[in-house]
């Protein structure tokens, strides 16, 4: 029974005496353990990267996704424990899907996201289940209007909105950054692409694994679809902010 | 209900199709694949809608044209469109193409069918996907499925498929197959109630897929023959015909 929780962490039915559910607040911590993952509204879109660290030098590069299609306008990013996030993902889909064949419209992604965020809430009332241990970045692009959304849904089942966030590791440090970034609102995906790879070169600890750049958006470039960004886009993008943060370097 | 029994008001399924669409040509031609459709849905012998598109495009390279009852036309193009989603969340760059969606329509007619609960139409699927063959095929309410190198549905398989036998060529140009689909659907609209003299025509050549603007075609009512009023005494006598 040792432990912080004291007996109190066992199960997401108990509070704690001074009114906190433990086991809801190690699911977050989970997700804090995982590489950074950040989405950002731009003024044409919304763009997704993950920080993906490779276990193995024998990892195939571009496998185990952590940004997910969930229906053509949009598309998810994920923190926490991947095989979680597919039951969120899948939901999300599933969601997606039902709501198109009953009103020939696609889902609002306010409507998707409150729906995900009661589905991720489920699993913090029982003391059957067990929280999700990641949150998830779910951004969509309304496919008439052309404005872009983003929401984050935490292990608790809230659901914040944003106009850029980051979770996991790096998640200070890449807020701070994306602020800056967003301080000039009319940015584009394609513009803030090459700014994104630098902060998650910047955000990066030396002491972790190397890590993979995964990224997509939803936006002009991609005619408003859900996409991989180009692995030549990406990887201009990529050297570009290196040598932007060498510059930088040489500076101090 | 216990085995052995039986309702006295038995479950019915549909008997006969509500708002049907009538024919639908379809052919290869030099390159790729043409349907086209007139754009009425009929009320049984009213003329109910008549700006209906009866061709739909399914993912990128295939399309899909249809006779028979439009509502379920409209859940056969629902479905598909769902695979096609399907394809897009799996984000591994395959996608399905006329063969695969033939083949598919074919085992849910087949299988409605086995229901004894159709789907009532008679559909043509066609496309060609990047640098493929081209894929014309017919399927129909009990799963009868094969392909061809021109098709025709409902009125129009015995009102254009002479046409068609005497007049399609292999490797024809898409302008003629054009006018060969036209010539089609205008005997279809002079002879047949339930045709109407607005078209759409669709093509695929495996890099793009369209659906044209509603086309006008040419009608001419004003034959002297056909203007004689038989029942007045006119000239035209029992057994005399134009």
């Amino acid at each position: 029974m040792a432990g912080t929780g004291a007996g109190y962490d066992l199960s997401v039915n108990t509070f704690s005496p001074d009114g906190r559910v433990y086991q809801v607040e190690y699911a977050q911590k989970a997700v804090e353990n995982s590489g950074t993952s950040l989405a950002i509204c731009c003024k044409d879109g919304v763009l997704f990267a993950v920080e993906k660290f490779m276990l193995s030098k024998m990892l195939v590069p571009g496998t185990i996704k952590r940004i997910f299609p969930i229906h053509r306008h949009a598309g998810m990013s994920i923190a926490g424990f991947l095989a979680d996030s597919r039951q969120i993902v899948s939901r999300a889909r599933e969601e997606a899907n039902q709501y198109k064949s009953v009103y020939t419209d696609e889902i609002p992604p306010e409507v998707l996201a409150e729906r995900l965020g009661n589905f991720t809430h489920l699993f913090t009332l029982y003391w059957s289940a067990r929280p999700f241990g990641c949150t998830v970045l779910f951004g969509a692009v309304d496919p008439e209007t052309k404005v872009p959304s983003l929401f984050q849904i935490d292990p608790a089942g809230l659901v914040y909105k944003f106009k850029g966030t980051a979770i996991g590791k790096g998640k200070q440090a890449a807020k701070t950054e994306i602020e800056k970034l967003m301080a000039n609102p009319d940015i584009t995906c394609e513009e803030a692409l090459v700014h994104v790879a630098k902060i998650m070169h910047k955000v990066h600890d030396e002491k972790d694994k190397d890590f993979e750049l995964e990224a997509s958006w939803i936006c002009p470039k991609s005619n408003y679809q859900f996409a991989a960004v180009p692995n030549d886009l990406l990887k201009t993008a990529e050297d570009k902010a290196k040598e932007m943060i060498e510059a930088e370097e040489n500076e101090d | 209900m216990a085995p052995g029994q039986y309702s006295a008001d038995p479950k019915r399924h549909t008997l006969q199709p509500i708002v049907t669409g009538a024919t639908v040509v379809g052919m290869k031609y030099a390159g790729g694949v043409l349907l086209a459709a007139d754009t009425m849905a009929s009320y049984g012998s009213q003329a109910r809608y008549k700006d209906v598109c009866r061709l739909k495009k399914v993912g990128n390279y295939t399309l899909l044209g249809a006779s028979g009852e439009i509502s379920d036309f409209q859940y056969i193009g629902d479905l598909l469109d769902e695979l096609d989603m399907t394809d897009f969340l799996q984000e591994d760059g395959c996608h399905m193409g006329p063969q695969e969606y033939a083949s598919y329509i074919g085992r849910v007619m087949y299988n409605r069918r086995s229901k004894m609960n159709p789907l009532y139409n008679q559909l043509i699927v066609a496309g060609k996907k990047e640098s493929g063959e081209s894929h014309l095929a017919f399927i129909d309410h009990q799963g009868t499925a094969f392909q061809e190198e021109f098709i025709a549905t409902g009125f129009g398989a015995y009102l254009a498929m002479p046409i068609l036998r005497n007049e399609w060529k292999p490797d024809i140009s898409l302008e003629d197959a054009k006018k060969l689909a036209i010539k089609c659907l205008q005997v279809c609209f002079y002879r047949d109630c339930n045709a109407y003299f607005k078209i759409h025509v669709a093509t695929c050549d495996g890099e793009t897929q369209e659906i044209s603007e509603p086309i006008a075609m040419d009608h001419y009512w004003g034959h002297s023959a056909w203007l004689k009023k038989s029942l007045e005494g006119g000239t035209l006598g029992v057994n005399e015909s134009w």
